[in-house]
């Protein structure tokens, strides 16, 4: 599938970008605004969204004995109704004994390998998305505060570099189509703001659920760029930079795009 | 893996329900090829039975155009209250099944 | 694919202006390929099938074809006499032409079924009812299938 010709063609047809420049706060929109009719009722309905599914498979994993600790999640963390409650709304957060920020994922395999000695959960594999989904599920309509912590500022900066960095064969920064060209529309999809209100969630592409990571290296695959790696500080860094965006608009988890 | 049911769990004798269903399954097409060029075989749920208090009251046989986690939606008259049973069956001896209790007044 | 894309683009253009007129339209059996054509006779036989009774609801501008929300349902009073036995559902350019087939009865109350589908390609999608007094009755739709603008490579 060449996407690249058809992001060409379609860049083509959009005459000049109109550089609108960073999104102030209040102009700022979930992709769910941007969705059709059926796609909204398909995330609306707890009972018809797919990524339910995993949210209850997390659930179950929640409470599961693991590692040589023989701890669960719960054991630590009781009902993660009220322990994980805006959670997932604060990540990527700064993790102090590492000097750094770490995403959601990151602190659900920390967590495994300090507290109950078990291996970490590869990245996109459906435990650790259940977990995550499950978790972040916990915060959701709560708004978005990640970054606030002001030791995370050199990597909120960092983030926003590689956000207007152009790359690729394409030659394309995420802001050229996100910043200045979202509600236009790439070939047939239109271009959203590129909010990350509800990871991980179900992408009707994927035809599963998918970490915000899966969905900026797919971008980037699609620009012809080579993709960061998972977990890279790269992408850490961009995660945060996009949440840090999306401040004030509420979490979906798990959200359905197509 | 998780399977959502929705029955109503209460309904009125004569009322016509609505019976809601979504499951786990990759639906794998059997049509698809890996990067490698190997062709990824089919697995895909292939029948959805649903039967209240013993009777079948509805069922489907499906396709690999069907999309993964597969989602059907029927109706079927509350006669009386007891227990409604979901199976899906597929390639490679899947099989997995689910229950909802109803009452009827 | 290049074909697909090309025919796609084409389409683009008018796509937002067209994008809230229901493009349902009823086509005779004719109009459709072989394969469709040998599908829906290997359920009818030889019976006459007949235009009408039969609704599909389905996005006519589709946002992604992995997985597309439809909704068949039938013109029918739902009696212990007068009722739908079943629903076939059928495309033109996937792979395969079948979907899926519903079994109901007379106590299913509506004749209503919903469930979410894959169209590879901008298509025509029949579903053909058989009701209980062994007549059939079909509609045709045109979907249009928006491509995924950015696709990652199959892991």
């Amino acid at each position: 599938m060449s996407s690249w010709r058809a992001i060409a063609a379609a860049l083509l047809f959009a005459a000049l970008p109109a550089l609108a420049g960073e999104i102030p706060p209040d102009a700022r929109r979930s992709g769910y605004t941007f969705m059709g009719p059926d796609t909204r009722a398909m995330q609306d309905d707890d009972t018809s969204n797919p990524g339910m599914l995993f949210v209850l498979d997390g659930e179950a994993l929640w409470s599961t004995k693991a590692g040589s600790a023989e701890k669960a999640c719960a054991d630590c963390h009781g009902d993660a109704r009220s322990s994980m409650k805006g959670v997932a709304a604060r990540y990527p957060a700064l993790d102090k004994l590492l000097a750094r920020p770490i995403t959601l994922d990151q602190r659900i395999n920390l967590c495994r390998a300090n507290h109950q000695q078990a291996t970490a959960l590869t990245y996109e594999s459906r435990d650790l998305l259940a977990l995550s989904a499950f978790v972040a599920h916990q915060s959701r309509g709560i708004a978005i505060t990640a970054g606030d912590d002001p030791d995370l500022k050199p990597f909120v900066a960092q983030g926003r570099d590689l956000f207007m960095q152009r790359e690729g064969q394409l030659n394309l920064a995420c802001s050229n189509c996100h910043d200045d060209n979202f509600d236009k529309r790439l070939a047939g999809a239109p271009i959203t703001q590129a909010q990350p209100t509800g990871y991980p969630l179900y992408r009707l592409e994927w035809q599963t659920l998918g970490s915000l990571e899966r969905r900026l290296r797919s971008c980037m695959t699609g620009v012809r760029a080579q993709a960061y790696e998972y977990g890279s500080p790269e992408l850490v860094a961009l995660e945060l930079y996009l949440m840090s965006r999306a401040r004030g608009l509420k979490m979906e988890t798990p959200a359905v795009r197509p | 893996m998780a399977t959502l049911i929705n029955v109503p769990a209460k309904a009125r004798r004569g009322d016509i329900i609505e019976i809601r269903t979504l499951t786990s399954h990759i639906m794998e097409t059997g049509f698809r090829h890996t990067m490698a060029g190997a062709l990824v075989p089919r697995d895909i749920i292939t029948s959805f039975i649903c039967r209240y208090n013993g009777t079948e009251v509805f069922r489907a046989d499906l396709f690999p155009a069907i999309a993964a986690n597969p989602y059907l939606s029927f109706f079927t008259i509350a006669k009386e209250s007891g227990k409604f049973e979901f199976e899906w069956i597929g390639d490679n001896g899947y099989s997995s099944t689910a229950s909802a209790s109803i009452t009827v007044e | 694919m290049p074909n697909t894309r090309r025919q796609f683009l084409s389409l683009a253009g008018s796509v937002t202006v067209a994008g809230t007129i229901p493009m349902v339209t009823l086509r005779p059996l004719e109009a459709t390929p072989a394969m469709l054509a040998t599908a829906i006779r290997g359920v009818v036989g030889e019976a006459p099938i007949h235009t009408g009774k039969v609704k599909i609801d389905i996005p006519p501008l589709v946002e992604n074809g992995n997985t597309v929300p439809m909704t068949i349902s039938v013109a029918s009073p739902m009696t212990a006499t007068d009722y739908v036995k079943s629903i076939h559902v059928f495309n033109e350019k996937n792979p395969q032409p079948n979907i899926g087939n519903f079994y109901l009865n007379a106590s299913s109350g509506r004749a209503q079924v919903s469930t979410r589908i894959r169209l590879a390609d901008t298509q025509k999608v029949v579903a053909i009812a058989r009701l209980s007094d062994d007549t059939f009755w079909q509609v045709t739709a045109d979907v249009v299938v928006t491509l995924a603008a950015c696709t990652e490579e199959m892991n």
